[in-house]
């Protein structure tokens, strides 16, 4: 248990995990990775052989669209053969235990797994049990990790920005259940960004979260006060109506991103958003289509950096 | 039987002290201390030079799984290991199935148990009908049965009225109501400390309010009944500073922690190591040292192990979806060792945690190794070092945040009752 399950003997990533503990140089690595891959997105034949041979397993155990759908084009055009597994209505639900499931998909010599799970950590027992030849990247454990939603928001803010080393960030909604706050913490502190905010209600700040090296902010006119990036987060519907907010109209009002909350903003501050959207929830839709959003290009990068984490971690 | 244990030393919690001096038990008592007494002939006489002698481990808190989870543990595989452990007597809460709310089960339980001739076993009686926290059980019928006092183990209580009658119940027969304080719906749902290390790793947490807030309650429905309230497995330094008020207010509360709590820290999850899934959750490294210091006071009367045998598919999960609980029996005597060593106690004024502490809790008589105490006796190399490897373990359950630990202190020979029930002589 001692030491980063995610690294080799070398140093050398074997699964990605999360990004907490990761060295920079391997984000960096990650990042001008995918730029190159980015260019094989945009030519007329759109594939490269690097994973030719490879199999991988598109584990899902909790449903989604986006994301899957994006890991299998990037499989698809490293020549990697795809399977598609979505567990949540097969195996598991017999009564197959979530290491039984992925041994008996080892056995089918899977080189690759990409795996979602509803529970923390489910990547990081799966890592710890497959052979050593296979590797595991986390598409998204419970609260935990989504490191490759934080790897292309890293992309998409150096594309826009250029520099990491003199931004102002502000990561806005409902930290406590977010995978993807928590990776994008991890990566921006990684990668020197000095100032990194979460702002939200109490109700959706989790406990200590300043120890992971951020400022919290409870008021949108404070929080983001000159920030050179917006990242919101979503709001689940399940979120919407109880103890923790009383209703999404109170929200929109006092934590919505308006254009002007987002005129507080550095004046060229970009704006993020994992997807999918509320539009009226977390966000105007003045804002999600507006000049300063780049949330359909964070879709286009996706695609190349889960192509450069997935060339890096099993290509050879 | 008549044994000699010839150069021993002799630690007495009770007393307070710790001489060499050989020790001769005649039958199921300690006949004398120093000389044999007149006519005295050993039947077996075991060299206890280098041994510490004392009176056996009580330990308040150890599942043995039976009846009802067999496959996890067995009586006959957790009482070995708590003999191994040097643990004579435990206490055995009602959180089996079906649970510990009738007589007739409670009876088969201790007769088996006994028949074992191994550790004693006290049973807790279920303070609600099926733990449900709805109707209240014979607690009187239980208590003839040999339930030595009553819990509702970790379940909560429908309302605080059931608690309170629960409360006025067992005080109308003089019974004790064991309890581990927690509020279910601040721990609803929580896997892990609310701190630092859940928010890090995503696990939803249970906060320290969850204990202190019932702690609270329970301290004031005690004010109000004068129930003797036992308070099972602390986690908190706020639970510490509430029970070191209330015990100086004269309220009849006492309380006792887990070993491993007194150890580790949340901190020690590491990367969602599931044998660090414990209930009460590890806590804060702020919360530790309390608990540490509270043992050292004499706020904390007790240490126990909370051994909860899990079998490996049970942990071989998520974090959050493993099942809570470690091995322990066979830890708790050196991992109390090694909070002694960290402490300016005596060593017998700490042996008292886990002997004259806990009989005090049970209302027993604090052992002795005196003329007359019954034989029940722990022997243990103090040097020894070992290593904690899962396998080697008797109980059924190998989990244990400790695996891999090198500890000091193993128990060579355990006594019940004038008989030799363990030894594990040779070097390991």
């Amino acid at each position: 248990m001692t030491g980063n399950p995610q690294l080799g003997a070398s140093g050398e990533l074997r699964h990605l995990l999360s990004i907490e503990g990761l060295p920079r140089a391997i984000l960096v690595h990650i990042l001008d990775t995918a730029r190159s891959f980015a260019s094989v997105t945009e030519r007329e034949i759109k594939k490269v052989p690097l994973l030719r041979g490879k199999s991988v397993f598109n584990l899902f155990f909790e449903s989604s669209t986006r994301t899957r759908t994006t890991f299998e084009i990037a499989a698809k055009r490293l020549s990697a053969d795809v399977v598609n597994l979505n567990v949540a209505t097969s195996s598991q639900s017999k009564g197959e235990t979530l290491l039984d499931t992925v041994a008996n998909l080892a056995a089918m010599h899977a080189d690759l797994f990409v795996v979602r799970h509803a529970t923390s950590g489910a990547p990081h027992l799966i890592a710890r049990h497959v052979a050593p030849e296979i590797h595991v990247i986390n598409a998204g454990d419970g609260r935990h990790a989504h490191p490759t939603q934080a790897l292309l928001d890293m992309f998409t803010i150096r594309h826009f920005k250029g520099d990491f080393s003199r931004l102002k960030v502000a990561i806005v909604g409902d930290v406590l259940h977010s995978r993807v706050a928590r990776s994008e913490i991890h990566a921006l502190t990684t990668l020197g960004v000095p100032e990194v905010r979460v702002v939200g209600p109490r109700t959706l700040i989790p406990t200590q979260v300043e120890k992971l090296g951020v400022h919290v902010h409870h008021d949108m006119a404070t929080g983001l006060k000159d920030v050179d990036v917006v990242m919101m987060l979503r709001l689940q519907n399940e979120r919407m109506n109880g103890a923790l907010l009383p209703s999404a109209q109170e929200y929109f009002k006092w934590y919505g991103l308006t254009p002007a909350r987002l005129a507080l903003a550095a004046s060229d501050a970009i704006v993020m958003h994992p997807g999918p959207m509320n539009r009226g929830v977390e966000i105007d839709s003045a804002v999600a289509d507006g000049a300063q959003s780049v949330i359909l290009p964070q879709v286009t990068f996706g695609i190349a950096v889960r192509m450069a984490v997935m060339a890096i971690v099993a290509g050879n | 039987m008549n044994l000699h244990l010839r150069g021993g030393t002799l630690i007495d919690p009770g007393a307070g002290t710790e001489r060499q001096a050989d020790l001769f038990v005649a039958g199921e008592r300690i006949a004398a201390v120093g000389t044999a007494p007149s006519g005295f002939v050993a039947d077996r006489t075991i060299d206890a030079q280098g041994l510490m002698v004392m009176p056996g481990l009580i330990d308040l808190s150890a599942r043995l799984r039976e009846p009802g989870f067999e496959y996890r543990a067995t009586l006959e595989s957790e009482l070995a290991a708590a003999v191994a452990g040097g643990v004579t007597r435990l206490v055995c809460p009602p959180d089996t199935d079906p649970p510990l709310d009738e007589p007739g089960l409670v009876e088969m339980l201790t007769r088996r148990a006994a028949s074992l001739k191994l550790a004693r076993v006290h049973p807790l009686g279920a303070l609600t009908q099926g733990l449900e926290g709805e109707r209240l059980t014979e607690m009187a019928e239980l208590a003839e049965a040999g339930c030595v006092a009553f819990s509702q183990d970790d379940r909560p209580f429908a309302n605080l009225t059931v608690l309170l009658r629960a409360l006025q119940y067992a005080t109308t027969f003089s019974q004790a109501v064991w309890l581990r304080p927690e509020d279910a719906g601040l721990a609803r749902g929580g896997v892990a400390h609310d701190g630092e290390v859940a928010t890090r790793l995503g696990l939803p947490g249970i906060p320290a309010l969850a204990e202190t807030v019932a702690v609270a309650a329970i301290l004031l429905l005690v004010r109000e009944t004068g129930a003797r309230v036992h308070l099972c497995r602390l986690s908190t330094a706020g639970a510490v500073d509430m029970v070191r008020v209330a015990k100086s207010e004269g309220l009849p509360v006492t309380c006792d922690v887990a070993v491993h709590h007194v150890h580790l820290s949340e901190m020690d999850i590491g990367f969602f190591d599931a044998n660090c899934r414990l209930s009460p959750p590890l806590r804060s490294l702020r919360d530790r040292d309390a608990l540490a210091r509270g043992l050292v006071e004499g706020v904390i009367d007790a240490v126990c192990s909370d051994h909860a045998p899990v079998d490996e598919d049970g942990k071989q999960m998520p974090f959050g979806e493993a099942e809570p609980g470690a091995t322990g029996l066979e830890l708790l005597l050196p991992l109390t060792l090694k909070w002694a060593a960290a402490t300016s106690l005596s060593l017998p004024a700490a042996l008292a945690r886990l002997t004259s502490g806990p009989a005090a809790v049970l209302g027993l008589e604090a052992p002795g190794l005196g003329p007359g105490a019954v034989a029940d006796l722990c022997m243990f190399d103090p040097q020894a070092w070992w290593r904690v490897e899962p396998a080697a373990l008797l109980s059924q359950g190998k989990n244990t945040p400790f695996a891999g630990y090198e500890l000091q202190g193993r128990v060579r020979y355990t006594v019940v009752a004038g008989r030799v029930v363990h030894e594990a002589t040779g070097t390991i």
